[in-house]
């Protein structure tokens, strides 16, 4: 395009805002992002708030509105004391999933900062959202608002109804088993009746067909096939083994009332709403960061910037992609944001400028030279796991110097298992890889069978991988929760996957049946 | 496209409920928290908000998660300078940086205490929680006095002033509609129609029909008003008795040569818990300063507190000085009359009778409650507990006999950091008898 060539009078100058400044950023923003780029968004809506305004936001996990509960206001308490004592700083955005696609800006924040927010948040995360798989399959940005408001007005009318202290309870409990209470994959669709009888119909069919009359002289076993064992009747009954315990208790528990049901089911959808963020952390923030980078530098170079505004923006960008090496006291794991924007600056790299070791690792998209297109295929194909184990490059590991170290616990000390060398870049992006894997870093705990005609205990099982087990009182605090809904005895076995061998029973009994009745 | 919403002005405090659940559910640590922490302020700063550290005991969120010790582990971590594989590493102290560095930060709370910030009106609502006003014998009295009103639906009399328009036209065009009075368009119309007829001049039988038309519909119209008397509602208001809400304070003191700088500050105290507990149970607290020697008189705050006087100690005269406020000023069917006193418990030997006599038959009738504060010197002994013991004063001994049935309360305080527990045990909910109720 011819565009690029002439320069264009800085959009802005000045710190100070206004809305004629916003519109005219966001129409130079849009033409970069959704013309050259290729982005594709939901609808922006941008909310101008301020600080309190914004840490509100923060203890409702960032949505607009969400049901009360105490745990979000010892959030607030905490992130407010914080906050005033500056020992920590706000997000300068938050963005939510939904269509149009909501993102805060906060009135404190100079013109650049709202520039680079609506880089970063109006155009990066929103086209993440829009388009990652992840987030196509697990959530509906369509309505999620409209869920949240009827989750608020439920859980508003079941406090006057039933009681501030009865909600408070069964919000609890379905807080601690929140993370078990997403699922994982698409579920099997119950049967139903007219596909049944199609089906009936087709094996009926099928036998008159091939009806051989050989078949009625052929002696069978005494006895008939093997018969199911009770406990496989009733696991299949139950649908076990489930993973999903919140979804388990909603449908299954003996005692619980119809509201609170409701509940664990509204928790459980804010559950699988956020599954997807958690995990795409890297992808998330390596998308929003190099949007924000490569829409800003591109209105630099084309004078719609100024100098100043530029080395402000690019002074907030290295503070957030500042990644600490493990020996330095800032240290805090990896950075995703960092990761997240290197890759993303790899990956164009690699599809434009691509060396010989590049062209033999990915012999796909080295040189390919649509970097744009390149990313945003990852973008809408890949999640974290995947993502890193796709295009983490040794270029990469050599420049954050990536080590992998191994510990075992029965070892005296630790091993350095792999660096960034030859022999190594595999084993290290592997590991890494693994890092991200929710359901590698994630307790595997399934509900596998219930003493129906007994004393109806219910019977989790966690699968231990590693030897590494549960926190045991964190455990027996949310296995005290599950009791209180399940309303009998609950026992969690927590036994090797390899082998099976039984490493550590915890027994819990209900304090307060919250069912009643 | 795209849309720019201000919600800058939309109300704040949208988490303000769920800080209240918050409150509610840490209240005992809360609790704790907040009397250690006014153990330690002064009674000036008593009435800010503050940082308060709690244990996390009660407000944990436990969730599954796989222990952080024991196991086999892996780390990727950035910044490789000296390692080859298959190096050894020492493990780096638990929660330092280090390879570890990933696991140890992700328990933020551990055991760690929980700390944040609470409100001014969060913490006197903590502090002054378990608190009651002692309502004693004048409760009933004290109810009847004035008249709120309200809005009480409607009525079909009334002054002018209250009419309620919606109302009276509601009633007013249901009834036109339902006798069928005509409205002014089908006159306008009836009238149009005759000026064309009458203009054109042909047919003459719809004219006359239409003549006939509207001078019936006038007709009509007269006979059916537009407003009936029937359609008139005024707005109703109506009267409840208000509880008195308000409160006035007596502050007395002896400034008498024999009380000391030290006396007067646990005085000072005293009335600044008792000012603040007032006012939060009443809309409006009045105080009434007045220092007595031998002789008393009302002053202002300061010249209460800090200028000096000289003089013998007639107790009765303060009394007799607050017996005549109370007559000028505060008429106890209208006003809640608390009472602090605090001496040392001097008082000519010839007074005491009158000081009885003025106790018994002017003071303590219209009060809700006097509380008699000995203030001792630093370092006595607070050893004669309530007075016992061949220390006993002239004033206290007095008192003492009075007996009033609970109206008259009295502690002795030599420490500054008595008097908060003092304070607590005179207004302490059980002390207080009955729940009494509040009146604010």
């Amino acid at each position: 395009m011819t565009l690029t060539a002439f320069e264009t009078a800085p959009l802005y100058t000045g710190a100070d805002w206004d809305y004629d400044k916003v519109r005219r950023v966001y129409d130079a923003i849009e033409k970069v992002a959704l013309g050259e780029m290729g982005l594709d968004c939901y609808t922006n809506q941008i909310e101008v708030i301020t600080s309190e305004q914004m840490l509100d936001a923060y203890s409702s996990i960032g949505m607009p509105l969400f049901y009360k509960h105490w745990s979000f206001g010892k959030h607030f308490a905490r992130d407010e004391a914080m906050y005033r004592k500056g020992q920590r700083g706000l997000a300068y955005e938050i963005v939510i999933n939904s269509n149009p696609c909501i993102s805060y800006i906060m009135e404190e924040n100079t013109m650049t900062m709202q520039t680079l927010v609506i880089a970063h948040a109006a155009f990066g995360h929103n086209h993440f959202f829009k388009n990652n798989y992840l987030f196509q399959q697990w959530t509906d940005a369509d309505g999620i608002l409209d869920y949240l408001s009827f989750a608020k007005a439920y859980i508003t009318h079941c406090e006057e109804r039933y009681g501030h202290a009865m909600v408070e309870r069964v919000l609890d409990a379905a807080h601690a088993l929140m993370n078990h209470g997403v699922h994982r994959y698409p579920r099997r669709r119950g049967p139903d009746l007219r596909n049944e009888a199609k089906r009936a119909r087709e094996r009926l069919e099928h036998a008159e067909a091939t009806f051989n009359d050989l078949w009625r002289t052929v002696p069978t076993k005494t006895g008939g096939p093997s018969p199911l064992t009770d406990r496989d009747r009733r696991r299949t009954l139950l649908e076990l083994p489930e993973e999903n315990i919140l979804y388990f208790l909603e449908k299954k528990a003996p005692r619980l009332q119809g509201w609170q049901r409701e509940i664990l089911r509204i928790v459980r959808h804010v559950a699988q709403y956020f599954y997807p963020q958690r995990q795409t952390k890297v992808m998330n923030e390596g998308c929003a960061t190099y949007c924000h980078y490569r829409i800003l530098s591109t209105l630099h170079e084309r004078g719609a910037l100024t100098d100043g505004a530029w080395m402000e923006a690019m002074h907030s960008h290295t503070n957030v992609v500042f990644q600490p090496e493990f020996d330095d006291r800032r240290y805090g794991g990896i950075n995703p944001y960092a990761l997240g924007f290197a890759m993303m600056q790899d990956i164009e790299r690699i599809a434009t400028q691509p060396t010989q070791e590049d062209r033999y690792w990915f012999p796909d998209l080295a040189g390919r030279g649509d970097a744009m297109g390149a990313l945003r295929d990852a973008w809408t194909n890949f999640r974290d796991e995947s993502f890193i184990l796709q295009y983490l490059s040794p270029a990469l590991i050599r420049k954050f110097r990536l080590f992998h170290v191994a510990d075992d616990a029965r070892d005296p000390e630790m091993k350095v298992a792999a660096i960034h060398d030859e022999r190594g870049y595999r084993a290290v992006r592997q590991a890494l890889a693994r890092q991200y894997d929710i359901a590698w870093a994630e307790a595997d705990i399934q509900i596998v069978d219930v003493d129906l005609v007994g004393d109806r205990k219910l019977i989790l099982e966690h699968h231990v991988m590693n030897q590494i087990l549960l926190e045991e009182e964190e455990a027996r605090s949310v296995m005290q929760h599950l009791a209180d809904l399940w309303g009998y005895e609950i026992v969690l076995a927590e036994v090797e996957t390899a082998g099976g061998t039984p490493l550590r029973r915890i027994n819990v009994s209900p304090r307060v049946v919250l069912g009643g009745g | 496209m795209f849309t720019i919403v201000d919600r800058r002005l939309n109300p704040s405090g949208k988490s303000l409920a769920n800080r209240q659940r918050f409150l509610r559910r840490a209240k005992e640590q809360v609790m704790r928290a907040v009397r250690d922490a006014s153990a330690k302020r002064g009674i000036r700063d008593i009435d800010m908000g503050g940082d308060i550290a709690i244990s996390p005991d009660g407000i944990r969120e436990p969730t599954l998660r796989r222990s952080s010790t024991g196991g086999q582990r892996d780390y990727v971590v950035p910044g490789n300078k000296e390692f080859l594989s298959g190096d050894k590493i020492k493990r780096p102290p638990q929660g330092g940086g280090g390879a570890g560095g990933n696991q140890g930060s992700d328990d933020g709370d551990g055991q760690d205490e929980f700390r944040f910030v609470l409100s001014r009106e969060e913490f006197i609502d903590l502090f002054l929680e378990d608190l009651e006003l002692p309502d004693l014998a004048k409760r009933k009295l004290a109810v009847t006095d004035a008249m709120d009103w309200h809005r009480g639906g409607y009525s079909v009399a009334g002054s002018p002033t209250n009419l309620n328009l919606v109302r009276t036209m509601r009633n007013s065009l249901a009834r036109r509609m339902a006798l069928h009075r005509p409205t002014g368009d089908e006159i306008k119309a009836l009238r149009q129609e005759i000026d064309d007829l009458e203009r054109t001049g042909r047919d003459r039988e719809r004219l006359e029909q239409a003549r006939l038309e509207l001078s019936e519909a006038l007709k009509r119209t007269q006979r059916i008003p537009y407003i009936d008397p029937v359609d008139v509602r005024y707005n109703r208001f109506a009267a409840t008795p208000r509880p008195a809400a308000q409160a006035v304070m007596f502050c007395l003191m002896d400034v008498s040569g024999s009380m000391t700088e030290h006396m007067k500050d646990l005085a000072k105290r005293f009335y600044m818990l008792l000012y603040l507990f007032l006012s939060r149970r009443y809309k409006h607290v009045d105080v009434v300063f007045i220092r007595h020697t031998h002789r008393a008189a009302e002053v202002d705050e300061e010249t209460f507190f800090y200028s000096a006087e000289t003089g013998g100690t007639v107790v009765s005269t303060a009394l007799e000085e607050m017996a005549r406020v109370i007559k000028e000023r505060y008429p106890p069917a209208e006003w809640n009359i608390y009472a602090a006193q605090a001496s040392d418990g001097d008082n000519a030997l010839s007074d005491n009778t009158k000081t009885a006599q003025l106790m018994t038959d002017a003071i303590l009738p219209d009060c809700q409650y006097y509380a008699y504060l000995e203030v001792g010197q630093e370092g006595m002994m607070p050893g004669l507990p309530y007075g016992g013991g061949p220390r006993e004063t002239d004033l206290w001994r007095t008192y003492k006999q009075i007996n009033a049935g609970g109206a008259l309360a009295m502690r002795r305080v030599t420490e500054r950091k008595e008097i908060y527990p003092v304070f607590r045990e005179l207004f302490a909910k059980d002390k207080a008898g009955q729940p009494a109720e509040v009146r604010a």
